[in-house]
Order: structure tokens, then sequence, then C-alpha cells
């Protein structure tokens, strides 16, 4: 198969570890070979964060510039960090909640409108779907599952090579009960997000 | 933040690294590899002292050792567990001790000896280097320990390859009575893949130790023994590293060809495969000794060879001797000549840039894009509601009042680290685990500026004790803030000895860091709760006027220990008496804190962990519980 590499961008403890992790482990139980790649460390105290991870026959999980089939950004500005490894083929899952810098006015750096980071994006990519994540999560029954619903929108996207039964299949074996549910919810509205748009 | 509906999801699929059968498929961390190979290899002990980017192997065990019905510890320091891994092994029982690069060098005094004296049971020692300092204050290679030391090491580029070779370097161990390093770096210990399980094997928990003092005692009559013995080990190995089937020649009809390792190697394969080049590729495992015969295998019908390795050009040298050795003239192409850089970590386009100018050929490469919009940087910084926030403030709240200029503050390793940034700019000199006591006690002989420096508790036990004594002894004058929050927290919440709890996850008793200092005669011992601005400030004033060395514990846990964030009250800006003045978000700069659009300072609810610091520090007293 075609190599399929996914970028994922974001802030320090939103999650973004479990969520690629639940598509790896969901690829490796599809058959494919998967390789992945984390950030912890310092970087996790509300740094910038990624991760990334290639299926199919790779031997580093490191994604090639300008070479990201999907790029799912948990955060508007961690987007447009995350420009150098997409193309104008790529998709990409936005959360368009913005979590500010601590330290704009003491660095004299402004955030950009999210409204033209949406541009910007839709300028290099093939297709931004925008969602706001967080305010789904609530909706849901949690702000914590927020990661889910960049899940669920992930699943829906073209070209996506995992089966949607595979990655919840993945999700019941892994969450208890009660936030199992939420989670699902959550999953399902970022999934029908996508499908819909 | 920390998503605790998926804590859980981590922590229930850890136990499979422990439960999982044999041929199972497992998406293992390289660190959660590093576990299930020791458990396969039969290990009986394990210590380390927590360190990115080698931690989580040390949190799996501690979550599966007893389980596992072997024995693990979160030591005091690298030394002290090397010590203890060196001793079991000594008695015959499997042992695995992992630490950061950095840790090894606090470990060295005593590895040193170690491969002087020798192992019964096998011992493995894994660094995990940390190519670009993603999370340390250098790069430094420690596959220079392998020939600093004399001893062999085999470098994985995989996390299947870390578990693997945990298997062969016990057996390697234990067939030359050697400790075997194994290093990483933090693409391979971060990386996550398939891995399939072997057979687990019990672990012998307690051996014999025979005494020997011959053998396990080196001065100088005996270590001149030992160090022949080491010589004759290693020219031994030097043959088997010549044998060995992971040191592995791909041939692809090249005349140029890679000699390569470690997380390197998979850059150079998926360049070498995804434009098919003809290139040839020797992939070395085990990297010390040096596999000199199939270097000259690998290379007999080659023109031209290519170095392709983290970070230091330490397998180019080894070509190149090799090459003169045998008086062979081939261009050697690495980062002596500049065809690679010679800091950081290398990435896939750095490779192919490289393969692109050596062979001359082009190598199809995407476009690369930039962004049009400027990005504003994101720094990692305390969290909300870090009690170390609350201290820099009082600190230099102290300082000002007080009118002290051209204070000099030296710091330690931990998050307090982050007191780097504005507006806090409380870190002015670091150089190791514990250097803030140590440099402090320089500063005070050697300026007439005022000192404050800062140190986490479980760097205070790393290697904070020493240079205490040293100040009172040498009756240096500064003041030490001892910056308590109950975890080893930068590295993800690990216990230390002044916790009840050990790496087992027994109960434990608690060392108390007040008595130690009491014990080494400091007269000024104040303990403060750093949430409470006014009276931290009082002190911090007294201490800075104490003509001694003054210790100030600060005590508060962190913000990420279990249940801290969930009793929380919802504080928010009252806008009616916010006169904007921002000394909540300019001096305090708690991340919870904002400027919105219309240039009102709010609270991110979904941030804020509700310590009421900003509350006490805003002169408008306009923030409060929201109603
Ligand atoms: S992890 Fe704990 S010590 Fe570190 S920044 Fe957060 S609250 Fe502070
Ligand atoms: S109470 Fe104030 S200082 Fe504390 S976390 Fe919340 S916003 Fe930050």
């Amino acid at each position: 198969m075609k190599s399929y590499s996914i970028y994922i961008s974001g802030v320090g403890g939103q999650g973004i570890i479990k969520t690629s992790t639940v598509m790896g482990e969901a690829a490796m139980k599809t058959g494919l070979p998967v390789v992945m790649s984390e950030v912890h460390g310092m970087a996790q105290r509300g740094g910038s964060v990624s991760t990334e991870l290639k299926i199919g026959d790779n031997y580093s999980p490191i994604i090639e510039l300008g070479s990201a089939d999907l790029l799912i950004s948990f955060e508007p500005v961690e987007a447009l960090r995350a420009v150098p490894k997409i193309s104008k083929e790529t998709y990409i899952i936005l959360n368009t909640n913005p979590i500010y810098p601590f330290n704009l006015s003491e660095s004299g750096e402004s955030y950009p409108d999210v409204q033209n980071v949406l541009t910007e994006l839709n300028n290099k990519a093939k297709q931004v779907y925008a969602l706001d994540a967080d305010k789904i999560a609530r909706e849901s029954g949690h702000s914590l599952s927020m990661n889910m619903v960049m899940l669920g929108a992930a699943t829906a996207v073209e070209g996506f090579p995992i089966e949607k039964e595979t990655i919840l299949n993945s999700m019941k074996a892994n969450l208890p009960g009660k936030s199992l549910e939420i989670n699902l919810k959550a999953f399902n509205t970022g999934f029908n997000f996508v499908k819909s748009s | 933040m920390i998503d605790f509906l998926c804590v859980k999801v981590v922590i229930m699929n850890l136990k499979e690294v422990l439960t999982a059968e044999e041929n199972q498929k497992l998406f293992l961390l390289g660190n959660e590899a590093a576990v299930r190979g020791a458990l396969e290899a039969g290990v009986g002990l394990a210590s380390t002292y927590p360190g990115t980017p080698s931690s989580e192997i040390g949190d799996v065990f501690s979550k599966l050792a007893e389980d596992a019905g072997i024995y693990f510890e979160f030591s005091t320091n690298e030394k002290v567990a090397l010590e203890v891994a060196a001793s079991a092994a000594a008695s015959g029982v499997r042992s695995f001790t992992f630490m950061k690069h950095v840790g090894v060098n606090v470990a060295s005094d005593s590895l040193m000896s170690a491969v002087y004296t020798g192992v019964e049971g096998g011992m493995v020692i894994l660094s995990a280097d940390d190519p670009s300092m993603f999370s340390s204050q250098n790069e430094q290679d420690n596959r220079h320990y392998a020939r600093l030391a004399n001893m062999p090491m085999v470098e994985p580029s995989n996390p299947e390859e870390i578990r693997q070779l945990m298997g062969f370097s016990y057996e390697l161990s234990e067939q030359f009575k050697l400790p075997v390093l194994m290093r990483t770096t933090t693409r391979v210990s971060h990386m996550r893949g398939v891995v399939e399980t072997g057979k687990l094997v019990p672990g012998k928990t307690k051996g014999f130790f025979k005494r020997d003092p011959k053998r396990f005692v080196p001065v100088p009559a005996t270590a001149m023994i030992m160090h022949k013995n080491l010589v004759r080990k290693m020219e031994e190995l030097r043959k088997l590293s010549n044998s060995y089937e992971l040191n592995k020649i791909y041939r692809r009809n090249g005349k140029v060809g890679i000699v390569t390792s470690g997380g390197a190697f998979n850059y150079v394969m998926d360049a070498v495969q995804g434009n098919n080049l003809n290139v040839d590729v020797f992939k070395v495992t085990l990297t010390y000794p040096f596999p000199d015969e199939l270097l000259l295998e690998f290379i007999k019908d080659l023109d031209a060879v290519i170095v392709v390795e983290e970070v230091d050009p330490i397998m180019e040298k080894e070509v190149l001797s090799i090459l003169g050795k045998n008086g062979i003239k081939m261009a050697v192409h690495g980062k002596l000549d500049q065809s690679l850089p010679l800091i950081y970590e290398y990435t896939p386009n750095i490779v192919m840039d490289m393969l692109e100018t050596v062979l001359n050929q082009e190598i199809k490469k995407n476009q690369v894009l930039n962004s049009d919009l400027s990005i504003p940087e994101r720094p990692p910084t305390l969290c909300p509601g870090c009690p170390h926030r609350s201290v820099y403030y009082t600190v230099k709240d102290a300082v000002n009042s007080l009118e002290l200029n051209d204070v000099i503050y030296p710091t330690d390793i931990g998050c307090y680290t982050l007191g780097i940034t504005s507006p806090y700019d409380a870190a002015d000199y670091l150089l190791s685990m514990g250097s803030s006591i140590g440099t402090s006690c320089g500063f005070s002989k050697a300026t007439n500026q005022n000192v404050v420096c800062f140190i986490g508790d479980s760097t205070f036990f790393h290697a904070g004790i020493p240079p205490l004594i040293n100040a009172v002894h040498n009756k240096d004058r500064f003041v030490l803030v001892i910056l308590d929050n109950r975890t080893t927290a930068m590295t993800g919440g690990q216990p230390h000895p002044g916790l009840s709890v050990d790496g087992m996850g027994w109960e434990a008793p608690e060392v108390s860091i007040d008595a130690i200092v009491e014990a080494t005669g400091v007269k000024y011992l104040r303990k403060i709760n750093p949430m409470n601005i006014k009276k931290s400030k009082e002190i911090f004033m007294e201490a800075l006027e104490f003509d001694g060395v003054a210790v100030v514990i600060s005590q508060h846990p962190c913000m990420l220990t279990k249940g801290r964030r969930s009793s929380k009250a919802e504080l928010a800006v009252k806008q009616e008496k916010c006169d904007a003045c921002a000394v909540c978000l300019e001096k305090l700069a708690c991340t919870a804190i904002y400027k919105d659009e219309e240039g009102k300072v709010s609270i991110d609810p979904k941030l804020c962990n509700g310590c009421n610091v900003c509350v006490q520090v805003c002169p408008e007293r306009a923030i409060g519980v929201k109603k």
C-alpha cells in the first residue's frame, strides 16, 4: 500500500499522544505496519507538541517535509507551525479554539486572528475541516473528550486508512463504562461533522 | 489539562507489557519495549533515577514490578542506581539500570570500576541520549562512554530491536562477564512501533555473593590485572562483533555504501528504498567494539563510504582509522567533511539532502511550504497554579522591597528551570543536577552580590546535600530555596526519598529534608507555604538579610499531583473593579490569565487551578470566586 502519514500537533497537556496511540493501535489491529514518534518531557509543560504517525512500509516515523497526508491540529497556531509538513494534497482537521501563549505581552508577538489562520490553511492545503472541538466535547458531557472529537473527525476524512469500526473497537477495549459513552458521543459528533461537510 | 479518562487507559495498556503471552503484537513505546525485553530476559532487579528520554522505563517498572515478582527502585541518583545494579549483578542476579545521557556522568565514577570488576549475572546499562536537547542541558554523545570505560555497546533502531537486544545483551554480558551499554536516542526511546512478544522468564531476584577481593576490589595491585583482562575481553568481543548477525549488510548493487546505526539507520533506509537508490547499507548494531573486518568486507567493491550517525563523528573516525591501517584510499563522507552537520539530531530531509549532494543524483523531495502568517512562539512554562510561580513572584517582590541590585539566581534541573522565562528571570546559572548550591558557594566567595538559588526536593536528595555541607562549613552567604513539591515533577511525577511510597508502590519511610538541613548546622531555616504571598515575602526578606546560609523550604504539592486539580472554585476577574493594571498578567504571568480582544483581563476557567495567588496579588482586589 502507499504509505499514509499523519501529523498531529497541539499544546502540551491536550491529550494528543493518546489520540495518536489509539490510531496506531487500530492500524496494527488492521494488520498494517505502523510507526509513531512522540514528544515527552519539557515541552509537555504547555509548549508546542506533536506526534507523527506513518502507516505503511517505513522505518522512521518522522514525516518528510511537505508530505503529511493528514494534519490534525488541536490548536490554530499549532497548525501554522506544522505548515512545512503539509502539501497541496493534505487534509486538515482543525480545532478552532485558541490557547494563547503565556508570554505574548512579554515577547511582543501577537496571536493571529483565527479567521486568518483558516484562510492561510485553506490556501496551502487541499481541504480544512474546522470545528470547535472543545465546545463539542463539553456538549458531549466532558471537556476532556475533546481529543475524541478530533479522532472522530479524522476517521471520516477521505483516504484515512483505518475503518471506523476498528477505531471504535480500540476505544471500547480501552475506556471504562461511563466515560466510554461520553467519548463515543464526542467521537461521533466529530465524525459526522466531517462526513456532512 | 491531563486527560483523566485517558490516564487510566494508558495504565491498562501498560499492564499488557507484563500480561501479554508469547507471539503477541503490542504497539509499544521504545521505553516500554525495554521493560518487556528485560522481563523476557529474566531480569531480577532494575534501578534508575528518572530523566527524559528514559523516564517511562521506570514508570512501567514501577507499575509492574510487584506483579512480575521482581525488584525495582527509584534510586537517589544515577550513581547509586548503577551501584545497586552492579552489586546485584556481582551476586548473580540479572540487573538493569537506565538513565538519561547526563545521568551516566553522575554514574560514571562507579561505571569505570564496574567494567574492571565485571559481573556474574548479566547487567545492562541503558543510556538514553537526547540529540537536539528536547529536555536536556546538552546533547553529549554517550557512545564515547563505551570507549572510555571499555565496554560493549549496542544501538537499537526501533522498539522491536530494543526488546530483542535486551535478550542478546544479557547473554553477551554473562558470556564476557561485563556490563553492556545500550545506547538509544530520544527518537528511538520515544518511538512507538509493533513489538512481537517473546516468552517471559521469571527473574531470579536473589543470588549469592561469592567473596573474592582479587576480583571485586580494584586497588592498584588487583586493578593492574583487571585492566589486562578487560583489554583481552574487548579483543575477543571485536571478533564476535565481526560475526554478529545484526551487524548487517544490505547489498543494493552500489558503488557507494552507507555505514549507519541507531535512529539514523531509519532515515537512511527510508531514503534509499523510497528513491530506489543503488546504495549499499551497513547497519551496525553491536557498534563497539566496531566490526572492522565486516567493514572491510562491506567496502570491498565500493568507491566511497558515507557514515550516517548521531551526534559525534565516532564511527566515521573508526572507519577512517580502519582504512588507514589497511592502506586503503577511499573517500569517506560524513560530519568531518561537512556533508552532515556536527550538531543536533538528523531528519529525513537532512539525510536526503546529503545523499543528493554526495551521490550527485536528484532525489525526489516534496515542495516545502511555509506559513505566510507570523507564528508566535510557545515556550513551555510552569503550569497554572504551580507553586514555583508564587515563589518566583515573592522572591522578586522581596528583592525589590529591599532595593537589592544585581542578585544572582543560580538554578537547578527540574520544572523550576522554566524560571528562565520572563517575567521571572530567576535562572542565571546552571551546570547540572545539584549545581545551584555548589555554584552559589563560588558566587558567595567570588562576588559581593546577593545570591538566591533554587533546587527541587528530588534534586536536593540527588546532589544537593554535599554542596550544602560545603556551604555551611566554608561559611558562605546565600539564600537557598528548596522547592519541595512532593514529587519529581518534570519527568512525570516519580516518588523520591522524601515521600512515604517507593518505586515498588510500597510504603516507605520518609526522609526529612528539614532534618537533613538542620543536621548540617544551618542557622537560618524557615518553612513557608508559597501560596501565602504576604507571609512568604516577609520570610524571604529576612532570609536575604541573614549573614550566612539561609534555607527556606517552600512546601506545596505540584499541581499535577493526583487530585489537586479537581477541587477548585472557579475564579473570575470582576470587570467593574479591574483597572487593567496587568500586575497579574505581567508580574505573576499565570498562563490561565489573558487579555481578551477588547483588552479586558480575564481568567480561562479551563486552565485555572484555583490556587488563589492572583487573588492576593491583585492590588484592586478584583479577582474572586465567580458568583
Ligand atoms: S508539573 Fe508541577 S512543578 Fe512542574 S510546572 Fe506543573 S505544577 Fe509546577
Ligand atoms: S487562581 Fe489565579 S493564579 Fe491561580 S491558577 Fe487560577 S488564574 Fe492562575
